[in-house]
């Protein structure tokens, strides 16, 4: 068995395969962020944060300055050589606009029709949307990295319960259990860890799975 | 051409009630010195439209960063944002007190809602928060199908003031930002009455090239030195 910090290393090393050279990639915070260090040799990636920095980099004790660079968390950031800052609309623009290649994002629930939820739980918690709704619609692949089950429930299910961040917007799931693509007819399982069984894994997915012919283990 | 002021006649200018734009992202990009004094003035009832409420604590430790301050004081009766996750005082003051009323715009559609009233536009047409509960917001106009894809229509906003810093700015009111702070800044010193932008340091016309001035002096009601304030 894995423990929780294992599997996000399992998780964002698979969702680093996702990523070509060249991609400008938005990370949403939590496990997302640990997805650069998993990167293949040779390739190497643009990391836009939403509050306007393109080409992310990474801060050392010289270049802090939370005063004036902070990530979209409002943690202290740097940005790296040949990366610029922009304002906020042109940020938005650029997300909107189609010229992200990806997303990476947690969700708390996620459903057979590539529906999102992970923004408010209504009368319990409202942090609120920032700037996932944006995203989720406009980046060109939107990836959900995230536990496949909350404390042994499930999180994919056949059809969101809680308010959606966007609807028929993901791409693809990736848990420590599988590797799941969003098509017209539901979700396909294509990789699967064999630390589980398909039985095991389907048990633990509200939504009915369509394991591809391909279906080959994740690495 | 704008006028400099004191940071404490500068707030003098704000009334109960007033509707204010505070640039800034979790603090980064917040004018530190005027909300400061703002948060000690006791003007209240205040309407705020910020990408959020800050952070309880900032970077660098330190009680209530930015406009937390307005919220600790409970100097906001309305917020207008795109994440409070953060910010835990404002989950007590609107679902537990129900003293601060919250609403929460996606951060693209916020961005793009002050560019417009800024611009003289009269809305804005987005794709996002389709099928959402934001089609429900009072700043959703209805839903619009073009070329066979669904758009929401938001309203522009507008406020009494805009509240923006920069790290330098000239004596013609030019703004220069450093790092990521221009972030709401550039939208909202377009989309108020009366833009208050507080400058880390003043300096002289020419200082900021032409080319890098980001908000044009034209926008700037009033300037006021906040210094480095942290």
């Amino acid at each position: 068995m894995m423990d929780k910090n294992e599997i996000k290393a399992f998780i964002a090393k698979r969702v680093a395969k996702e990523l070509k050279d060249g991609d400008v990639v938005n990370l949403g915070i939590g496990l997302p962020t640990l997805v650069p260090q998993f990167l293949p040799e040779g390739v190497k990636v643009t990391l836009q944060a939403e509050n306007g920095i393109i080409g992310a980099g990474l801060v050392t004790d010289e270049n802090r300055a939370p005063r004036h660079v902070v990530d979209a968390g409002g943690q202290p950031a740097a940005v790296a050589p040949g990366g610029s800052f922009i304002d906020s609309a042109t940020s938005f623009g650029l997300i909107r606009g189609g010229h992200v290649d990806a997303t990476i994002l947690g969700g708390l629930e996620v459903d057979a029709e590539g529906s999102l939820a992970n923004w408010i739980i209504p009368g319990k918690r409202m942090p609120g949307m920032g700037g996932a709704m944006d995203l989720l619609v406009g980046a060109k692949n939107v990836i959900v990295a995230m536990e496949h089950t909350a404390r042994g429930n499930p999180k994919i299910l056949e059809k969101c319960r809680l308010p959606y961040t966007a609807v028929h917007c993901v791409t693809k799931i990736i848990t420590e259990m599988c590797v799941l693509e969003v098509h017209p007819e539901g979700l396909v399982m294509t990789e699967y860890n064999p630390a589980f069984t398909v039985e095991d894994i389907q048990a633990a997915t509200e939504a009915k799975l369509i394991i591809s012919p391909q279906l080959k283990p994740m690495c | 051409m704008p006028k400099f002021v004191s940071i404490e006649d500068a707030v003098k200018l704000i009334p109960n009630g007033a509707s204010i734009m505070v640039g800034g992202f979790m603090g980064c990009g917040n004018a530190h010195a005027f909300i400061d004094a703002l948060s000690k003035s006791g003007v209240k009832d205040l309407t705020l439209m910020c990408n959020d409420a800050s952070m309880a604590n900032g970077p660098d430790g330190g009680d209530f960063y930015g406009v937390a301050k307005l919220v600790h004081n409970k100097q906001i009766k309305t917020l207008i944002a795109t994440h409070v996750g953060l910010n835990p005082e404002v989950a007590q003051q609107s679902m537990i007190d129900k003293t601060l009323e919250v609403f929460l715009i996606p951060q693209g559609s916020f961005a793009e809602m002050i560019r417009a009233h800024g611009a003289g536009l009269g809305g804005v047409l987005t794709p996002t928060g389709v099928e959402t509960i934001i089609e429900d917001s009072p700043y959703c106009l209805g839903k619009q199908n073009i070329d066979g894809r669904d758009y929401l229509l938001m309203k522009p906003l507008k406020a009494d003031f805009a509240i923006i810093a920069g790290a330098k700015i000239d004596k013609a009111g030019n703004v220069w930002y450093k790092g990521d702070t221009s972030n709401f800044n550039i939208v909202m010193a377009t989309a108020a009455d009366t833009v208050i932008a507080e400058a880390e340091e003043i300096v002289e016309i020419g200082v900021i090239a032409p080319e890098d001035v980001r908000t044009s002096g034209v926008f700037v009601d009033y300037v006021v030195e906040g210094g480095k304030y942290v």
